[in-house]
């Protein structure tokens, strides 16, 4: 991704926003949340913009509509003489407290991402996948929980889950993941106790919820933990050889993208008769999409991963 | 039903074999009859019944979702079951039935209308349990859960020996009713016939060539020919009579030309081929013949059963295990011209007075038989189950190798679903390259990890799950054997390749033309 003059930065995640460009527009969260990340210089301008605030940009009206992805995430309504289009980032439908509920915004072309574009992905509630970690905890109290979480998002609704299934013992934090839970705390979103894993002694981390980036799971660092269960938050967990790939014993299938049934769920809803794919599995959904009689093209987007963290 | 999907996931996922002996521990005790004793059945891989194809259930899906939609997710997941279980589209409210009023279902239900009843139970389960069932009813578990390590989870759980199980283990019938009642303490040991029941095979280790010998005085052994069939035993008493593979699985009925014309009584150990007057057809031939359920007639004619004898277990109702190995082959001579059989002979004792001597009889076998390879075994050597270090070694003939230029790769399945790891490598015919092979192995996790970045690295066109890669990268390949091939562009085909290594230095224009392969192959 190269530095830009003017970006559009939909929300905080690395594949997403980047340092160095000259002019930054993004919601208030996202820009601050990209200046604790990558410093208060990350860009030689900031202009925030509220959810539902009209802009005027030559002849196009741009306004921001929540995503539901993480704290800040915005899709981005696009108007021009009449025509609307859509650019979701990366987004979900189901509710999550940790981020301003998903919007659906009516347009006439809509550029989808399609992170988990096939039909095999279809998440679970992720209160059914809090529990079977609530269950191991119970039945293996001598062993610390380590859940493998990206730092941005996923670690704070995992949080957020577990406190509202009623777990009120404290959480404990890899260094990495201090700086945004304390962000989202000051955003008045209630986490409860988090503690630093690493200023524990290993004994007192028996039977505890432990959360580390994933790259942490393999980590020198997880063998300050005792015995540890490792766990992964994420949509992939739903296919058991990735899981068991990347020698997860516990998966929580816990994902901050739209599923296929949401992806296509939102695709008819948004009554756009033009569909653009991008970020993933671009081929499923473009098929699909074809079938419903819609325009559909996948769209490949420079220097983006084949599979991101999630 | 739920429960046992629930330990097939922790199974799977877990690494550490004693938590897997825990965790089905934890299962056999908390779970009644007879659910746990199917469910030890399914795990040991004895419980077979009028099991669906998982292409049958492929094709129940495709009724049900876009077949395209349905390709994509395959060559995704990489797994079949789980790819249908994933996108199994109808989910219904309903009771599933127990593991042993699933099993009972499924051998009551007459064979046409199976695939439907197992469509209503999947509509009814979760992601999770779809899996299990999938995995149940194609008879295909693949948990990484050996049966010893099953039975050594009935040992942790009820607290008596290993050993005592594995004695009777065979002699038992699921859903073990009398093993749980003995391990539960309610009941005495169950009283198995031990001439009738199978017994775990002794099994042979590599010898280390360069090492072993010297150590080793060739007048302690005695060598035979390593035969290219499948080891076999043969337990029989009168009207009694068994063929079990080396896992135990009882395939009498797959070769009834041999079990039906036993007589006499004993155990027997050997090697099973096909062919007439006891001359082996290759592999291939017998492979027809293999896992079937059913017998196919002309076969019974093309491809004759026999067995290949090289031990005795039991002499009668003796068991003769106990005694030195030449004290076993004595008693089996005399069996054999005792009881003389079209079926059964003998496996030949090979003359040798030095290793060296052997090293020469194991080439020439090698070039002008095609044998094998060599088994090894102490003159002294007692029957001991298991595969105990020394007693008896095989000493293989050399792989045969060949270099080869990287063409396709596609990505593997199961647990290497998101890794290019079935690579097509060819020679050239002219200036352009044939393919002579595929391989999926021999590589290390660490180098399957680099290619993997090769390949993506170097791609030059996807079709689906395959990638063409650039023609410069070279592999050495192993193999066993080459033959004539009509079906292959190259005209030959490998006999179980392998990547022996990778030759990240050689330029791929040095690599041999196929003519050149050809005649070192000696095929002209």
């Amino acid at each position: 991704m190269q530095p830009a003059d003017y970006a559009i930065v939909t929300h905080g995640h690395a594949d997403h926003a980047r340092s160095g460009h000259k002019n930054v527009l993004a919601t208030p969260q996202t820009i601050e949340i990209m200046k604790r990340r990558y410093g208060e210089n990350c860009a030689d301008n900031f202009q925030p913009l509220a959810y539902g605030e009209p802009l005027k940009i030559d002849e196009v009206t741009l306004t921001f509509y929540p995503a539901g992805h993480i704290l800040g995430s915005a899709q981005v309504l696009l108007e021009y003489k009449g025509q609307r289009a859509v650019i979701t980032g990366d987004y979900k439908t189901r509710p999550d407290s940790t981020a301003a509920p998903f919007e659906l915004v009516p347009c006439d072309l809509f550029i989808t991402e399609a992170t988990f574009g096939i039909p095999v992905f279809q998440h679970p509630d992720p209160q059914h996948e809090i529990k079977k970690l609530l269950d191991s905890l119970q039945e293996q109290p001598e062993r610390a929980h380590v859940i493998g979480a990206y730092a941005l998002g996923k670690a704070q609704r995992v949080i957020k889950l577990l406190r509202e299934a009623g777990y009120n013992e404290p959480i404990y934090l890899h260094g990495a993941q201090v700086k945004l839970c304390e962000y989202y705390q000051s955003e008045g979103i209630d986490l409860g106790i988090l503690l630093k894993a690493t200023e524990k002694e290993k004994a007192e981390l028996k039977g505890r919820v432990v959360i580390a980036p994933p790259s942490a799971l393999k980590d020198r660092w997880s063998r300050r933990l005792p015995d540890p269960v490792i766990c992964y938050a994420s949509g992939w967990m739903s296919i058991k050889q990735r899981a068991k790939q990347s020698l997860v014993e516990l998966p929580l299938i816990i994902s901050d993208h739209a599923d296929w049934n949401e992806l296509t769920e939102t695709i008819i809803a948004t009554g756009a008769h033009t569909v653009w794919i991008t970020h993933g599995r671009e081929d499923a959904l473009v098929h699909w999409c074809r079938a419903q009689g819609l325009n559909a093209e996948p769209l490949s987007i420079q220097g983006w991963d084949e599979e991101p963290e999630e | 039903m739920k429960n046992f999907a629930l330990l097939l996931e922790k199974l799977i996922l877990t690494a550490s074999r004693n938590r897997k002996i825990e965790s089905l521990a934890a299962y056999f005790k908390a779970t009644p009859d007879p659910d746990r004793g199917y469910a030890l059945a399914a795990i040991t891989r004895d419980l077979s019944f009028a099991s669906l194809k998982a292409s049958h259930l492929k094709n129940m899906t495709m009724e049900k979702v876009d077949p395209v939609l349905f390709g994509l997710s395959y060559d995704y997941v990489g797994d079949l079951g789980e790819t249908i279980a994933l996108i199994w589209p109808r989910h219904e409210k309903g009771e599933l039935p127990s593991v042993a009023a699933f099993i009972d279902l499924i051998n009551t239900t007459p064979k046409n209308q199976l695939a439907e009843k197992v469509a209503s139970i999947l509509d009814m389960a979760d992601p999770n349990e779809r899996w299990a069932i999938i995995k149940l009813v194609t008879g295909n578990l693949r948990i990484g859960v050996s049966s010893r390590t099953a039975k050594m989870a009935l040992a942790n759980y009820s607290g008596h020996a290993l050993e005592d199980i594995e004695k009777i283990w065979h002699g038992l019938e699921i859903p073990y009713l009398d093993l749980f009642e003995w391990l539960d303490g309610k009941a005495e040991k169950p009283d198995i016939h031990h001439a009738r029941t199978f017994h775990p095979m002794m099994l042979a280790t590599p010898i280390d060539a360069e090492k072993d010998f010297k150590k080793l005085d060739p007048a302690d052994y005695t060598a035979e020919w390593k035969w290219d069939g499948i080891r076999v035993q043969l337990v029989f008493d009168g009207d009694h009579k068994r063929m079990f593979s080396r896992t135990g699985d009882d395939i009498s009925n797959t070769f009834p030309d041999v079990t039906e014309i036993l007589h006499g009584s004993g155990v027997l150990d050997g090697e099973l081929l096909v062919g007439h007057n006891f001359d082996p057809l290759p592999f291939n031939d017998l492979q027809q013949r293999l896992n079937r359920k059913t017998v196919v007639r002309k076969h019974l004619t093309d491809f004759p059963a026999f067995i290949r004898v090289y031990d005795m277990l039991f002499d009668g109702l003796e068991d003769i295990r106990h005694l030195p190995l030449t004290e076993r082959r004595k008693r089996l001579e005399t069996w054999h011209a005792a009881h003389p059989n079209p079926r059964l002979d003998l496996s030949e004792m090979l003359p040798f007075q030095s290793w060296d001597d052997l090293a020469v009889l194991r080439r020439q076998g090698a070039d002008e038989h095609g044998h094998e390879g060599l088994m090894i075994k102490r003159k002294d050597s007692t029957y001991v189950s298991g595969r105990p270090k020394g007693p008896w070694f095989k000493w293989k003939r050399d792989a045969m190798l060949v270099d080869a230029i990287l063409m396709y790769a596609q990505r593997g399945h199961g647990k290497r679903s998101s890794y290019y790891s079935d690579y097509t490598f060819g020679v050239w015919k002219g200036n352009e390259i044939v393919p002579i092979g595929k391989a999926y192995s021999g590589f290390t996790d660490e180098e399957l990890k680099r290619l993997d970045k090769w390949v993506r690295a170097n791609t030059i066109g996807k079709f689906g799950p395959v990638r063409e890669v650039k023609k410069e990268l070279v592999v050495e390949v192993a193999f066993d054997s080459a033959h004539e091939s009509k079906r292959h562009k190259s005209g030959i085909a490998l006999r179980f390749p392998r990547i022996h290594r990778i030759r990240w230095d050689k330029p791929a224009q040095e690599v041999e033309s196929i003519q050149a392969v050809r005649e070192q192959l000696n095929l002209m």
